[in-house]
């Protein structure tokens, strides 16, 4: 049996110097981000008017409007929700479709393969970068202007702010493609267009499927948001209840959602893994 | 140098070629059902959305003159000519975006922290009871799946106008999210040093505070600047419920028809989004090396 070996102390310190005596830049650090976050987290809540008594108040109150929800119940209103959350699910449906459509020709252009200029790169890119910059929210506001209050208004503000993440994406998809298959299509004698037909697009269909599926599954989320400043479905009917305090409608509101979100995720993540394959997915 | 090609006998070579065309035809017709499906949904979308082509071409031109419009100042020229004038405002608005950096800033720190008390319980390797698993992933969903500005309405009957309301909206908002990054990280961390720390007695504290929290600090810190960078935009909106921030302006701007307002406001969110996208992505480079950035 081995007893365990006598260390002593001071040959370790003389043996490691850099582990025992780190200097004191090293050993400051991390305290002393704490600190400077901690510091601008307490001006933060001063200059935003937090206060105790005035969170508690509030608190209070949630709990009243909290203990109002329950039940949930839709009064007779039933139809009008249900009419309100097909036209949510429409508008995440069509308003990720057309942004797909528009934006697979402009990732083209995006992607450094296809257009090795750096030159006419840059503003298309920039252009897509300041376009996802702007609220899907400030877009609809703009859309309402146009078109009129309404579930079309809500369509094109998903199409022009998802035109913007995907492109960027999808130009991400064409970059991490394999260059092998083009170079094979070009030896072959084919056109640039045959490249990217039958080079590019196989390889990157199932990944560019699979981010539409993702996204509308989360724009599903931003169809419901985009009805508070009046572009349709059934964002617009939460905001009125919740506006006119109709805790027991508002609260099943909320449930409807819940439960249309959770049920797009089941069934788009069914259908990711059709397409793709369960590998790819991570 | 002549290459020996060789050329299957005719028998076999048809048999293949039929295998090929079969195999085609039914991914071809699987293609072609999926479109089908595909279109139906969408005709039906078009219909629920109240879908009008002629609205949308006879009011194009909206769209782009609107665009004209928020370009041009009062006395007809266009904004660029005149910084000063386009600009007027922006002692207020550089003091409406600090607080929305604010709101987003004290929102994910908030936020964070209650994901990082929280994730261990979500976490399939390191939750102490099932039951409590469950609570803690279905209270982590909740928060997740009900969106930010939602909450910020909510909020703002409770607490009152202001900026409170969308901080706690984003506090509450990012909890969810970071919740579930968190705990995926921690599942993702090696079990050995847990092992390690129980045999020598240790409380489920300690397994957390000297195994788990060593190897995942870096990739928590990482979501959470992500997260902070998704904050700016979604505080940049909390002014349209009065939840205070720059959205508050842009949103008396849109309504009002103060044409280049709308213009300079949109200007300084974007610039600002994109500062910080870039000052975040450089700040977790720098942080957690090239590959902690995806």
């Amino acid at each position: 049996m081995t007893t365990p070996q006598q260390v002593d102390p001071r040959e370790m310190r003389a043996r490691y110097p850099d582990i025992f005596d780190r200097p004191a830049s090293a050993r400051l650090a991390m305290p002393a981000m704490i600190v400077a976050a901690l510091a601008i987290l307490i001006y933060g809540l001063v200059d935003l008017d937090f206060s105790p008594s005035r969170f508690f108040a509030g608190l209070s109150q949630l709990g009243w409007i909290s203990l109002m929800m329950i039940p949930p119940d839709p009064g007779s209103s039933l139809p009008i929700y249900l009419k309100a959350l097909g036209e949510t699910l429409s508008i995440a449906l069509l308003g990720t479709t057309l942004a797909a459509v528009f934006a697979l020709p402009v990732s083209l252009l995006a992607a450094r393969n296809i257009i090795p200029s750096q030159i006419l790169r840059f503003p298309v890119r920039r252009f897509l970068d300041s376009i996802r910059g702007v609220d899907t929210l400030i877009w609809a506001l703009v859309w309402i202007n146009v078109v009129g209050l309404g579930p079309f208004a809500g369509v094109l503000a998903i199409a022009v702010s998802d035109f913007g993440a995907f492109g960027k994406l999808f130009s991400e998809a064409i970059e991490g493609a394999d260059q092998k298959q083009v170079e094979g299509i070009r030896a072959s004698g084919g056109s640039a267009l045959h490249e990217i037909r039958f080079g590019l697009l196989p390889q990157v269909l199932p990944v560019i499927a699979g981010q539409v599926l993702y996204f509308i599954e989360s724009n599903t989320r931003s169809a419901t948001i985009i009805g508070i400043v009046g572009a349709g479905g059934i964002g617009l009917q939460l905001a009125e209840q919740i506006r006119v305090l109709e805790w027991q409608k508002v609260s099943f509101l909320i449930l409807m959602i819940l439960v249309a979100v959770a049920a797009i995720d089941f069934i788009s993540s069914k259908l990711r893994f059709a397409i793709i394959g369960r590998r790819a997915i991570a | 140098m002549t290459v020996a090609v060789s050329i299957l006998p005719e028998q076999q070579l048809a048999a293949l070629n039929a295998a090929y065309r079969e195999a085609v035809a039914r991914r071809r017709l699987r293609l072609l059902l999926g479109a089908v499906i595909f279109a139906a949904a969408l005709l039906l979308a078009a219909i629920g959305a109240e879908v009008n082509l002629r609205t949308l071409f006879a009011h194009f031109g909206n769209f782009v003159s609107y665009f004209d419009r928020i370009l041009t100042l009062e006395n007809g020229q266009r904004v660029w000519t005149d910084f000063g004038e386009w600009l007027w405002g922006w002692r207020k608005w550089l003091k409406m975006l600090g607080e929305t950096l604010l709101i987003s800033y004290v929102g994910t720190l908030i936020g964070a922290i209650f994901a990082f008390a929280l994730n261990f319980f979500a976490a399939e390797n390191t939750s102490p009871a099932p039951w409590l698993r469950f609570v803690v992933r279905r209270l982590l969903e909740f928060a997740r799946t009900v969106p930010g500005i939602v909450f910020a309405l909510v909020f703002v009957i409770a607490f009152g106008l202001g900026p409170m309301a969308g901080v706690l909206a984003i506090a509450i908002h990012s909890t969810g999210a970071l919740g579930k990054l968190f705990s995926e990280i921690v599942e993702n961390a090696d079990m050995k040093p847990v092992e390690g720390i129980r045999s020598t007695g240790a409380s489920w504290l300690s397994c957390m505070r000297f195994a788990i929290v060593p190897q995942v600090t870096a990739g928590y810190a990482s979501y959470a600047l992500l997260r902070f960078e998704i904050n700016v935009r979604e505080a940049s909106v909390m002014g349209f419920v009065g939840a205070g921030g720059i959205g508050q302006e842009l949103v008396v701007a849109i309504r009002k028809f103060y044409y280049s307002d709308v213009s300079a406001i949109l200007l300084t969110i974007v610039v600002t989004v994109f500062i910080i996208d870039i000052t975040t992505g450089w700040l977790r480079g720098r942080l957690f090396g090239k590959e902690a950035r995806t």
